[in-house]
């Protein structure tokens, strides 16, 4: 019953800042919105019991990406300015195409049934999760780990050659 | 099916409509960074279905855990160079508006 309870509070929060988030004129609370709706998906996650994947959620995401787009808000836009509406026949044909697409899935998802494996499960704790991080064979995953690690390396590279402003031939001089 | 007393297919409806209004975000707004946001919503929804397949019916193996960690780091690669490229726009075109990027277009 009180799973049940948080579940909802959790989903109402998810849901309702999800869409405050895209509707909200003023750029730097859409952030804000965002930053909510996560820590809410990080509360989905330690309910299922996933709690290295729900603080890798609240480091990564909420402490990370959405400090790093406040950031770039503030770099680029003034606190007062509000984000242009989009034109009223834009808005209802992209919330035509939404809500059609949701009620599609929504049906198919629903006439689904879904087994579930019937084997014991292992527990996904940390050290369960470490293990399979650096181990290889059927149930590690030291390649995906280290692609990733390659990946975040290249672009975080590539991020600082993009952002980086133009060397000026005269100050260096 | 029941783990906790919560079906998965609420689960499923949650992370449904959350992708669902990224999408609508995504065609709506015109702000790059907002756009941006509008992806964040959409990647997180996905992360919930991996999480939620994985609990609930293939609880033995890891693989939905996983793949959510890969697309956290594959997001925050992906906000980095997002956030440098935008920043870039705005040195360019002191603006990050789409309608105001239109250099490439015709």
């Amino acid at each position: 019953m009180n799973n049940e309870l948080m579940f909802f509070m959790l989903s109402a929060v998810i849901l309702v800042f999800s869409v405050l988030t895209v509707t909200t004129r003023k750029i730097l609370r859409a952030a804000v919105y965002l930053l909510f709706v996560l820590v809410a998906t990080a509360g989905l996650y330690f309910q299922l019991n996933y709690n290295f994947l729900a603080a890798v959620q609240l480091t990564v995401y909420a402490g990370g990406i959405v400090v790093l787009i406040i950031f770039s808000i503030l770099l680029t836009s003034h606190i007062s300015e509000r984000a242009p509406i989009a034109s009223a026949a834009r808005a209802a044909l992209a919330a035509l195409v939404t809500v059609a697409g949701a009620i599609l899935t929504l049906i198919t998802v629903m006439q689904f049934t879904f087994r579930p494996a019937g084997i014991p499960p292992i527990s996904p704790n940390v050290k369960n999760v470490g293990r399979a991080l650096v181990s290889y064979g059927t149930d590690g995953y030291a390649l995906p780990f280290e692609a990733i690690s390659i990946l975040l390396l290249a672009a975080m590279i590539g991020a600082i050659v993009v952002a980086r402003k133009e060397s000026n031939n005269q100050s260096t001089k | 099916m029941m783990t906790q007393g919560i079906p998965l297919y609420y689960f499923l409806i949650i992370s449904t409509l959350m992708f669902f209004i990224g999408i609508f975000g995504f065609l709506t707004r015109r702000n790059l960074i907002t756009m941006l946001m509008s992806i964040e919503l959409v990647l997180n929804s996905v992360n919930i279905n991996f999480v939620a397949f994985n609990s609930y019916l293939f609880p033995h193996r890891m693989q939905g855990q996983f793949f959510s960690l890969i697309v956290i780091a594959v997001a925050a690669a992906e906000a980095a160079v997002a956030i440098a490229i935008i920043i870039n726009i705005y040195r360019n075109f002191r603006s990050i508006e789409t309608d105001k990027v239109n250099e490439m277009k015709y």
